[in-house]
């Protein structure tokens, strides 16, 4: 109720002040026109009273002010010319003092003392001595603002600058600058003194009436940076400690917020440079309750961007130390404002280290030394729980990644993994998430054990379970990304030399081997095949060079993938395993090593044995195995008769029988190998074939039994083609009258009433037809060993 | 003009962090009509992400993928033409063109696609074509050395495919171009 009433109220004394104005104006223009002096002033004393209330905010005074302002504008032109009123300035200016009340009484002085120092009759500097102390006489804050105000507006070109046509004789520049801190001085005051006006509970409403007047005040160190007589030296001795001094002393949080924020924008980087310990040194000095973050922040943000506008200035940021400077400024101020939030202490130092890595990002010293400032500041303290503060954290250790090309350049930072410590587990994690990024985007190789060994303790928390969280708690989907992209990491770990490859291999195995069964199934594999192309880089060499020892050797190599691979035993990841140790038998076999491929193809059957139970996993399996088998040229013949041995017979021991089938006539495989020096059992394969033909027939026959029909050819048909590939490779078991047999054998199945026959099977065995008939018409060779065949 | 990607083997993370980003450059979303994927992905996300490319995916399984249940075969009709979709882990010996061959007959259809050796590779035998897209991220094999990151991109066009193969060679992605002509319609 009352607030509302007050507004209104507000309206209503505006509108009487702004009509008395236009009253005494009227008046006025009429005297004015008929050059009547003693009039004009009469009527514009009249009219100035207006600005005598108390009874407006400062928002509405000022509009008040504003039409003051204009009908002051016209009387000064009249006072200008003496031709018209008959009255000298220097008369003038006696005269207008007679006025009866003290505001409007100073307005007029300051309206004639313009004229005045235009007119050139008295030096400028006397003048605008003499008003800037008259305005002492009105202490109220709001009308002295204004007051003073309208003093600087009308002197501010006519200032005894240097080069201005009012320069004088002697320190003319001092004498302007000594004006316009005299009049901040006194601005400034009156600007403080209005928090104490109102009640207490009206603190808020102070605050925001004296925010809407901080120009005013503001603007006068605005003057002082467009004198062009200020130097960096008058800057230095004159300007910047006065400014100082009084920012100081009014121990007004509001004010000191804002002139600090004003002398940094408004003045020029290089003066900031130069002065930085004076200017930094009021920090420390100043009402607790101040934000210096942001003040300081700006400060360096604006010397950053000075830094970056040309490189020749950086010797200058070395000589002054500004580094060392801010670094201490902000130590200091921490020190004073106890009562500062961590967050705060934190973004200070965020800020600091964005500065130093526009700065100075040569200076990794520098970058060390704000983390490890941050590092004191964090210890004896318990874990960070304020999210906002564990913000400011990641992004002090986002920068520096952000910053260097070269992610190792960040991980060289002692003081880097320090910091990370005393982040909370799950933040951890998402810092560690944040360095995997940025070195996957970079895309440079972390290229030594060292590196590699900095970077597996920074990213710890993915690797294994720390202190309080355990896997269960994960999300899951979380846990595969974080995984996944540990897994990736891993491709980026590389060198060009054996030994030191084989180095990071086995630092990368220390770190993870720990990780537990959730997470071995996610970077056993990556590590693997990091194992196997090293492997393969090492192949072309034959072992030891003489006199030298080369303990990166396959052998060696394949000894440690046995440990790896073995350590999927705890998951349990029987299929992974049985996967990567064909691999590895591979692998062994391109090196010439007989015993090591044997063993790994013995931990391939074990697991296959024991370990993997599911019919359809089987299947895939026992095709790898086959498969693989197939391509070893490393065996001798009892080696490879006995794994051979085995995979038939654990072909045979499928659960279904279409599955035994395709099997066991992949299995013939074994016994052809159509390389040179490749092993061509005819017989054997025959057998296998057959085999798979009795199996079919089982197939068949079971078929019948159990659901009335026979179902489809489709195996026969399969077989069939096998015969083909074995007959055009040249063996000499398989004749055309075999292949002649099957075909007939199929007819007949097809056309029985039993058969269901099928699209796909018609269309297979047709198509196999079709091979046949376009085989015999290709003459040559080939035409006639199919000329036997009647279809 | 119908455009088909054909690719494979990624086995991210596996094998290789991600694919090449000169080839991801070039997978614009909305170019393609449809994806053939012959398997070992072997994540979720590389399945999502083929998903963005065009979603109309066809994916066999490899044996290291995850999704366990991606089909062994698939087979699908583009156009005049019969596509058929296979890792190509179970077909022994690995990479034997005859053996490949009876699969198409198998299935038979036009084209077969398969993967597993990382190798590219395009014949034409009597059933058709069988094409290889390679490792799409170049990822290692124990079958094939100095695996070079491919892919392939097949325009359908009436009874003519026109393969088109990139490669990633030494930073550079290098086109190569093959003709196939179809002598019948597609049965019914």
């Amino acid at each position: 109720m009352m607030i509302s009433n007050g507004i209104e109220d507000e309206e209503k004394w505006l509108a009487e002040g702004i009509a008395g104005i236009q009253h005494n104006a009227f008046y006025l223009h009429r005297a004015v026109d008929s050059n009547n002096l003693r009039e004009a002033l009469k009527y514009s004393a009249q009219l100035l009273s207006e600005l005598r209330t108390s009874k407006l905010s400062p928002h509405k005074y000022y509009e008040l002010y504003m039409r003051a302002f204009d009908e002051l504008r016209r009387l000064e032109m009249f006072f200008k010319d003496e031709d018209r009123h008959g009255c000298s300035i220097v008369d003038l200016y006696e005269l207008v003092q007679h006025a009866g009340n003290v505001l409007p009484r100073l307005y007029l002085l300051c309206t004639v003392g313009s004229v005045y120092i235009k007119s050139k009759e008295a030096p400028a500097k006397d003048v605008l001595k003499d008003l800037v102390e008259m305005c002492r006489a009105v202490q109220n804050p709001i009308r002295g603002l204004f007051l003073r105000s309208y003093l600087a507006q009308v002197s501010r070109d006519k200032l005894p600058d240097i080069g201005s046509e009012y320069e004088g004789e002697g320190d003319t520049v001092m004498d302007a600058v000594e004006f316009v801190l005299q009049n901040f001085t006194e601005m400034n005051k009156l600007w403080v003194r209005m928090q104490h006006q109102g009640p207490v509970r009206e603190k808020e409403k102070l605050e925001k009436e004296r925010s809407e007047l901080r120009d005013l005040v503001g603007k006068n160190l605005h003057v002082l940076s467009q004198i062009e007589g200020v130097d960096l030296e008058i800057y230095r001795d004159a300007v910047l400690p006065r400014v100082l001094e009084q920012i100081v002393n009014c121990k007004d949080e509001l004010a000191q917020y804002y002139l600090m924020d004003c002398i940094i924008q408004v003045f020029p980087d290089e003066y900031h440079l130069q002065t930085l310990e004076t200017l930094l040194g009021a920090c420390p000095q100043l009402q607790p309750t101040v934000d210096l973050k942001t003040v300081l922040s700006q400060l360096m943000e604006r010397l950053s961007n000075y830094a970056a506008s040309s490189p020749e200035l950086l010797p200058e940021f070395l000589q002054v130390e500004a580094f060392s400077k801010l670094s201490n400024a902000i130590g200091k101020v921490i020190e004073a404002q106890v009562d500062m939030p961590i967050v705060g202490a934190i973004t200070l130092y965020v800020s600091l280290l964005s500065f130093t890595l526009r700065v100075h990002p040569d200076r990794l010293d520098y970058v060390d030394q704000v983390l490890g400032a941050c590092v004191k500041i964090l210890s004896g303290k318990a874990k960070l729980e304020d999210s906002k503060a564990t913000k400011q954290v990641v992004a002090l250790l986002s920068a520096p990644l952000d910053k260097y090309d070269d992610i190792v350049t960040a991980l060289t930072l002692s003081n880097y993994p320090r910091v990370m410590d005393h982040l909370d587990a799950g933040t951890n994690k998402i810092m560690a998430m944040v360095i995997i990024r940025s070195i996957m985007k970079n895309k440079t190789f972390v290229s030594t054990s060292d590196k590699v060994e900095v970077l597996f303790e920074l990213i710890k928390g993915l690797i294994k379970d720390l202190e309080g969280i355990s896997t269960d708690d994960l999300d899951e989907e979380d846990f595969n990304e974080e995984q996944n992209s540990v897994a990736c990491l891993m491709h980026i770990l590389y060198n060009d030399d054996p030994e030191e490859m084989l180095k990071i291999i086995c630092t990368v195995w220390k770190h993870i081997m720990a990780g537990g069964p959730k997470r071995l199934p996610f970077t056993v594999p990556p590590l693997v095949f990091s194992a196997l192309k090293l492997v393969r880089r090492l192949q072309g060499q034959d072992g030891d060079v003489a006199g030298e020892e080369v303990p990166a050797t396959p052998r060696k190599i394949f000894q440690l993938l046995n440990q790896i691979i073995e350590s999927l035993s705890v998951v349990p990841a029987p299929e992974l395993a049985l996967r990567l140790y064909l691999q590895c038998a591979e692998g062994a076999n391109d090196c010439d090593l007989e015993p090591v491929a044997y063993d790994f193809f013995t931990q391939a059957f074990v697991l296959y044995e024991e370990e993997i139970a599911d019919s359809k996993a089987q299947v895939t399996a026992i095709h790898l195995i086959i498969g693989t088998l197939q391509r070893m040229n490393v065996f001798g013949v009892e080696n490879r008769d006995t794994l051979t041995h085995k995979a038939t017979g654990y072909s045979a021991k499928l659960l279904k029988k279409p599955d035994q089938c395709r099997a066991v006539y992949a299995c013939s495989h074994l016994f052809w190998v159509d390389d040179q020096d490749g092993i061509k059992d005819g017989e054997r394969v025959l057998l296998c074939l057959k085999r798979s033909l009795r199996i079919a027939n089982a197939a068949q026959q079971m078929a019948n039994v159990t659901r009335g029909s026979s179902g489809p050819v489709t195996l026969f048909v399969e077989i069939l083609n096998k015969y083909l590939y074995y007959f055009e490779k040249g063996n000499p078991q398989i004749t055309a009258s075999v292949i002649q047999g099957l075909i007939d054998l199929i007819k007949t199945e097809m056309q029985s009433d039993s058969a269901t026959g099928g699209p796909a099977s018609d269309a297979f065995f047709t198509s196999t037809l079709r091979y046949i008939q376009f085989q015999k018409q290709k003459g040559g060779a080939m035409g006639e060993k199919y000329e036997p065949i009647k279809l | 003009m119908v455009l088909v990607l054909a690719l494979g083997d990624l086995h991210i993370p596996h094998r290789a962090p991600d694919l090449p980003a000169k080839f991801k450059s070039m997978l614009v979303p909305g170019k393609i009509q449809h994806v053939i994927c012959t398997g070992n992905l072997c994540t979720k996300e590389v399945h999502d992400y083929l998903k963005t490319v065009c979603p109309d995916l066809h994916i066999t399984r490899g044996e290291y993928d995850e999704e366990t249940r991606y089909p062994e075969t698939k087979t699908l009709t583009i156009g005049q033409f019969k596509l058929g979709v296979c890792h190509g882990h179970q077909v022994i010996p690995w990479g034997d063109l005859d053996s490949l061959a009876m699969l198409q007959r198998q299935l038979d259809v036009d084209i077969l696609v398969t993967g597993h050796t990382h190798q590219f590779t395009a014949y034409k035998h009597e059933a058709g074509v069988v094409i290889n897209p390679g490792s799409a991220t170049g990822a290692f094999s124990s079958i094939t050395y100095d695996v070079n990151p491919s892919f392939v991109l097949m325009d359908i066009d009436g009874l003519r495919v026109v393969v088109y193969v990139y490669e990633l060679i030494d930073g550079e992605v290098k086109v190569d171009k093959i003709d196939f002509k179809k002598t019948t319609t597609a049965t019914a």
